[in-house]
């Protein structure tokens, strides 16, 4: 194939401005896929994806178009992953192409997230065009719209392409764009390969499947491959393309895009932003950028059955073989048994693997308070990290404690900054800017602890604005911070699964109103539960739930006993769903109600 | 199927018709049916008839009960038809307990009488409240003069075995409106008292009420407190407090109601009755058919209809003796319990057992295991450890 004739881009966009719908379009337009074969959104595999609205896993598809100038071009649309957790396989994705159509919604104009990803197409030395979707709405604003993307983020709007998507209006146009728009890859096929791997997943059938973009030589079946940064070699099995459907080819090579499968049996070994070569004629070296992604947030995952440990311990581990980002560990706790320490990316993607446990392998999971990697100073010089409030040495070990911070960038309308800078104030944050991107619409960049954020960060922001902010962040440093341990106790016992890491200046608030959240939450029982939160020995809130006093079946009538048992099973049923902590039965609410608590 | 029936057998007639459903109602009744009484119990003689039949070996009943709906819609010489069918079936006993409901609000002195004469001899009469404003706000048919007129009837009609219904927790009520309705209970001195608390069931008016908010039921604590009321001041006044709901003069408990809490054998019959037989095997309990329109189709076809069968495991069967034999104060017998189950009952329920006796929920004496006085206000969270 002629570079000339090869077009690499994918679709930058905020959440539902239209990239799925998009998409399906183009592969439409093109023949990948005849309208009756269309199922919407193609590009979202996953039922959780297309809820969501997000795609989480990239996908590249080939389209075959012939333009008007009468050629015939092979362009390879590579999806990105939506969200903000994923910022690393984002770049790594658009690194693959050579161009980028901004897609912005007409009525809702540039969001955060789509500025933060407009970025990293830019630092890749993307081209990046916009296209308008959803002009067909009545709240469409093309020219505003415009006006605020050459405002916000300097891109010449001014020929942008008018779109909607849903209605089919604008594919060709944008077609044209990416054909002329969007420069040729470059590459030598002469030279020795090499490609960057910027997909994998594991296929029960295939193994792990990985998704490249040649950037010098070729590759084909019965090849010797060496992945560069941990030196495995593989022989390559099967090369091709998805057009949508995977399709053999006689082999990829420089500036192509495609899938290798070469007998690898795990995710981990295929990373994300590694470099492929030849084994016997390698490149000289490896492409920069690549990185090895580490958990940012971690979370104990337990069982309210623990009969289901081992089920949950095989869905982690299936879970585990498609997504290298995601890291687990056994746990005990005192309170909970056995379960697992598990570490995400980010909240969002914490928030997929759980559904996934649940929806995908019918788990009842009672999920603790996510939390952050800290880093322990302790007195003798030696510096631990830790994931969790358990692991926090006692205080007289400690010379102190530092934190993650980040640096978020929340985009909203200006009636809600007000509201914003309260929210980050309140979060421990430390102001650094505040832009007037238009007289409407503002930037807001503050420093955060991670800590805050993971708490209820994301809930506060979509309340306060009404869920019209938006949201990216990157990791900063670490900082010392006057950081103690929370503990709630039931009637004298430390729950482990609830003890928190807090800032000092939050302990006694945070306590008190953690305790009255657990005594709505928990049920009267046989005996008087005594709840209190306790930094050290002091305790610093109390709150108590009563005794049960009645609980007796009315008249069993005409010797129905049947019903009788319906009615005992079904109450007992309810107390499997709870979780024995000593004496007491804690319902799943009460382990969650740590997140949930306000400001 | 054929059973063999070496022993005693106890009879239930379900009558479901009513004037009018109660507020609170979830059980098998139906108002305004076009059927009359005397095609709905020509059936159930034909259901007792057909299951006679199926019968083999000699059959005692110790006890006949009316249930409803509202059996005393039922014309005297109804209740005589289906005791006599009793007699002829299932040899009723001499000295057997011939209990039926009554709705004050569906009574006349004669009509109480005839069923004297019928046979009848224990009237269940559902008074269910003692004041006027709580008796509406229940849809009851009936008035608290009209009940305490019933009552006078019953007493001349020659009833020397009569227990009055009631409910407290009702919504409006508190403790010592309670209080009065019990006082003025003890004043009729009947021989035994059923008190039930006020459990508001799905599908209920009721049910829809709570759910507007329109049912200022009394807080949990307040209930609890009538609930000891109710104990303390029967106790007071010489009942015995023989089973979580049910108190009686000495040698008036209801036998019949005793056979469902000992697990013992009991047929019945009518729309949706239901039945119990030890065995075979751990026992088994039907259903006949639900509803008077499929009841009454199965019977013009002579077809004997065991609906929900179930066929209990050894596991079942002793659950059911624990959660049920809890009910009666007196307890289980262990030993008894032991002889029947062997070791599955140490294996299934002894850690259970320990742990509630640690906790004083459980009491035992001898060979006895019963609720702690303390506990029977909370005895579903006990039962339900034995499920």
């Amino acid at each position: 194939m002629a570079l000339d004739n090869i077009r690499n881009f994918s679709i930058i966009a905020h959440i539902d401005h239209g990239k799925s719908t998009l998409a399906d379009r183009l592969l439409e337009y093109t023949g990948a896929l005849t309208e009756r074969e269309m199922q919407n959104q193609v590009l979202d595999k996953m039922d959780l994806e297309r809820e969501r609205g997000i795609t989480i896993k990239a996908q590249a598809v080939r389209l075959n178009y012939l333009a008007d100038d009468g050629k015939q071009y092979v362009l390879n649309l590579i999806d990105t992953p939506g969200h903000v957790d994923f910022t690393y396989e984002v770049s790594r994705s658009l690194s693959a192409c050579e161009g980028a159509l901004l897609v912005v919604d007409a009525s809702q104009g540039v969001e955060a997230q789509t500025l933060a990803n407009v970025y990293l197409a830019l630092e890749n030395d993307l081209d990046v065009f916009p296209v308008l979707n959803k002009i067909d709405l009545p709240a469409a604003e093309p020219e505003r719209v415009k006006q605020e993307i050459e405002d916000i983020i300097g891109l010449d709007a001014h020929d942008a392409v008018l779109a909607s998507a849903k209605e089919g209006i604008g594919t060709r146009e944008i077609l044209e764009e990416i054909v002329t728009k969007i420069p040729p890859p470059k590459g030598d096929a002469s030279k020795p390969l090499k490609a960057l791997l910027f997909d994998s997943w594991y296929d029960q059938y295939q193994g792990v499947i990985v998704l490249v973009r040649i950037l010098d030589g070729a590759v084909k079946k019965g090849d010797k491959i060496q992945l560069m940064s941990n030196r495995r070699s593989y022989e390559v099995l099967k090369v091709g393309v998805f057009s949508p459907a995977m399709c053999e080819v006689a082999s990829l090579s420089a500036g192509e895009v495609g899938f290798i499968i070469a007998g690898i049996k795990e995710v981990q070994d295929a990373k994300v932003g590694d470099t492929i070569t030849n084994l016997h004629n390698p490149c000289d070296a490896p492409l920069a950028g690549f990185k090895e992604v580490q958990p940012m947030v971690f979370s104990g995952l337990y069982p309210i059955d623990t009969s289901q440990y081992e089920q949950l311990r095989d869905a982690l581990a299936k879970l585990k073989l498609n997504d290298s980002s995601f890291s687990y560990e056994p746990e005990t706790s005192l309170a909970l048994g056995f379960g697992f320490r598990c570490g995400f990316l980010g909240l969002l993607h914490m928030e997929i693997i759980q559904e996934r446990l649940e929806r995908e392998f019918n788990l009842d999971l009672i999920t603790t308070a996510p939390t952050v990697v800290y880093k322990v100073h302790r007195l003798d010089g030696s510096i631990i990290t830790i994931e969790s409030a358990n692991q926090l040495p006692p205080a007289q070990e400690i010379q102190f404690v530092e934190e993650p911070f980040i640096l978020a960038s929340i985009h909203v309308p200006n009636e809600f900054v007000g509201g914003i800078l309260a929210l980050c104030e309140e979060k421990r944050g430390v102001q650094r800017e505040i832009k007037y991107l238009t007289p409407t619409r503002v930037m807001i960049i503050y420093e955060l602890p991670l800590n805050e954020v993971v708490l209820d960060f994301y809930d506060r922001l979509k309340s306060i604005t009404k869920g019209y902010a938006s949201l990216d962040y990157e990791h900063l440093d670490y900082r010392r911070s006057n950081l103690e341990r929370l503990n709630i106790m039931i009637n004298g016992e430390v729950v482990d699964a609830l003890s928190l890491i807090i800032h000092k200046d939050k302990a006694y608030y945070r306590g008190r109103d953690l305790v009255s959240k657990m005594k709505e939450l928990i049920p009267r029982q046989m005996f008087e539960i005594a709840i209190q939160a306790a930094i050290g020995s002091k305790i610093i809130a109390r709150e108590t739930v009563k005794a049960l006093r009645k609980d007796v079946l009315a008249k069993c009538y005409g010797g129905d006993i049947t019903r009788k048992r319906k009615l005992l099973e079904k109450q007992k049923e309810g107390k499997k769903r709870m979780k024995n902590v000593g004496n007491v039965e804690l319902p799943q609410e009460a382990f969650l109600a740590i997140l949930k608590v306000e400001g | 199927m054929n059973y063999y029936f070496p022993m005693q057998l106890s009879l239930y007639i379900h009558f479901p018709f009513c004037v009018k459903k109660c507020l609170y109602c979830d059980f098998d009744s139906i108002a305004g049916s076009p059927i009359t009484p005397d095609e709905y119990i020509a059936a159930v003689a034909r259901e007792m008839e057909l299951r006679a039949a199926k019968l083999s070996g000699s059959v005692s009943s110790p006890t006949l009960y009316f249930g409803g709906g509202t059996p005393s819609l039922m014309p005297p010489q109804l209740v005589g038809r289906i005791i006599d069918a009793a007699a002829r079936f299932y040899g009723l006993e001499a000295n057997a307990e011939v209990t039926l409901e009554a709705n004050p609000g569906t009574v006349t002195a004669e009509k109480l009488a005839g069923y004297r004469v019928a046979g009848v001899n224990r009237l269940s009469l559902g008074l269910q409240a003692l004041d006027d404003r709580f008796l509406q706000r229940l849809g009851r048919v009936h008035s608290v003069d009209e009940a305490v007129a019933a009552y006078a009837w019953a007493r001349k009609a020659g009833f020397s075995n009569i227990g009055i219904d009631l409910i407290h927790s009702l919504p409006g009520q508190n403790l010592a409106m309670w209080q009065e309705t019990l006082e003025t209970a003890t004043r009729l001195a009947p021989e035994h008292i059923s008190a039930y608390s006020l459990s508001v069931e799905e599908g209920t008016p009721f049910a829809a009420m709570e759910e507007r908010g329109e049912l200022p039921l009394p807080h949990e604590d307040e209930a609890a407190a009538m609930f000891e009321a109710t104990r303390s001041l029967l106790i007071a006044d010489g009942y015995e407090h023989y089973e979580i709901s049910n108190f009686a003069r000495p040698g008036f408990r209801s036998r019949h109601n005793q056979v469902y809490w000992r697990r013992g054998n009991y047929l019945g019959f009518g729309a949706g009755a239901h039945s119990f037989l030890r065995e075979p095997g751990w026992g088994m309990r039907w259903v006949s058919p639900r509803g008077h329109r499929s009841f009454l189709g199965a019977m013009e076809k002579d077809c004997l209809q065991n609906e929900e069968r179930q066929v209990l495991t050894q596991l079942e069967a002793l659950s059911e003796s624990l959660f049920l034999g809890l009910r009666l104060l007196d307890g289980i017998d262990i030993g008894q319990l032991r002889d029947e189950f062997g070791a599955c009952l140490q294996d299934q329920y002894g850690k259970t057992i320990d742990d509630l006796l640690a906790k004083e929920l459980l009491v035992s004496s001898g060979q006895r295991l019963a609720l702690a006085p303390g506990a029977i206000v909370v005895a579903n969270r006990i039962f339900s450890r034995f499920v």
